[in-house]
């Protein structure tokens, strides 16, 4: 994997890519990378989302990648443009820390773990399988998703690089 | 909620001003503490995307130290003060004499974190004092918190409140630097980040005598 093969979702941001393209995202804490992806096809899309549930909104005009709910919708609808197959989605997602173990008290604050839940929350409604993931804890991860493989390499500060 | 599309110069002068004071008096608490003169740049205030916000701290990927709190009151955000990790090791260093100290074998009980945590306090306490007494807003910090990992998984923890309304924030950025006595050279540049719940904006902006009539 070169590095100009390799398309970069930013925060509240989210792409679709096809072989020889790769996915990657930096610096996920609390936010969720999640890989929706059709392996014959080897095309997938990668979103990075902060916040659980659309609805929660008070724009306006809302950044729909920003959300679980609607970053997933728009996601699988584009997939699904780019001749990806419904019946082969596979999923894989990453990220939903506690990076800063003062904010468990509050509610709000959990949003890690409400991330994880509102993104398979979604998952399961679309019953788009899940792989393999790597969340909570309280560290942050890079993840890049090899379109080929299917494999998402989780990079920390601290621990050795796995693939998922 | 305030619309940030339509803040006005007089507004963003108002905040830099504010940062300007709160950074000066946490740089003379520095100073009076470790009895040494601190630098401190012209704080910049400005209007950024999130990832640009990111992208100015060197990457969603960069590992940093981050002393981080919480804010609430009238005017409501989220502190940061950061640290390029070597630099926070040489600052702790500095303020407790005991060299051993890394990143790489620390434990939450070692003193050495304690005191790190205690300059944050104090930095954060000074910083937010200052914007306090001077636009006459309640502001309270939390108890600091401290974390050593990448950059972009750090800020986002500030960004969540406000990215339930937009996509871009107000930075009130401010850079402080400590040079060692005997080199006279840079040896730790710390720095402030304060990033305003959209509702803080209204309070402060009448407390500070810069309110759009609209």
């Amino acid at each position: 994997m070169t590095e100009a093969e390799i398309m970069h979702v930013g925060i509240a941001d989210a792409k679709i890519v096809a072989f020889p393209q790769h996915l990657r995202t930096a610096g996920l804490g609390s936010c969720v990378g999640v890989v929706v992806y059709d392996k014959q096809k080897k095309i997938a899309g990668m979103a990075h989302v902060m916040l659980p549930d659309s609805s929660l909104a008070k724009q306006t005009q809302m950044n729909r990648n920003k959300y679980a709910d609607t970053a997933l919708d728009d996601l699988i609808a584009n997939l699904l443009r780019h001749g990806a197959r419904k019946s082969r989605f596979k999923a894989k997602l990453a990220g939903g820390a506690q990076m800063f173990s003062f904010l468990s008290s509050d509610e709000k604050m959990r949003i890690g773990p409400r991330n994880i839940e509102a993104v398979e929350q979604k998952l399961r409604e679309y019953r788009i399988p899940i792989e393999s993931k790597d969340v909570g804890g309280s560290n942050g991860r890079t993840i890049e998703f090899n379109t080929d493989t299917c494999g998402l390499k989780i990079k920390t500060v601290s621990k050795e690089e796995a693939i998922i | 909620m305030y619309d940030l599309r339509y803040i006005t110069d007089d507004q963003l002068d108002a905040l830099k001003e504010a940062g300007n004071i709160g950074a000066g008096n946490a740089a003379t608490a520095l100073s009076t503490l470790l009895r040494q003169d601190i630098d401190m740049k012209v704080p910049a205030v400005r209007i950024c995307h999130f990832n640009e916000l990111i992208e100015s701290i060197g990457g969603a990927e960069q590992p940093l130290a981050a002393i981080y709190l919480r804010v609430q009151g009238d005017a409501p955000g989220n502190m940061f003060f950061l640290l390029q990790p070597a630099e926070a090791e040489l600052f702790v260093h500095y303020i407790t004499g005991d060299e051993s100290f890394s990143w790489s074998n620390t434990s939450n009980d070692d003193i050495n974190l304690s005191a790190l945590h205690e300059m944050g306090n104090i930095l954060a306490g000074s910083y937010l004092s200052a914007i306090s007494d001077f636009a006459k807003v309640n502001m309270q910090p939390s108890v600091p918190q401290i974390s050593v990992d990448m950059g972009g998984a750090i800020l986002a923890n500030g960004l969540i409140e406000i990215a339930e309304e937009s996509d871009y924030t107000v930075v009130i950025d401010t850079v402080i630097s400590l040079s060692d006595p005997n080199q006279q050279q840079h040896m730790v540049e710390g720095k402030f980040l304060l990033l305003l719940h959209p509702d803080a904006f209204g309070h402060l902006f009448r407390a500070l005598g810069v309110e759009e009539d609209d």
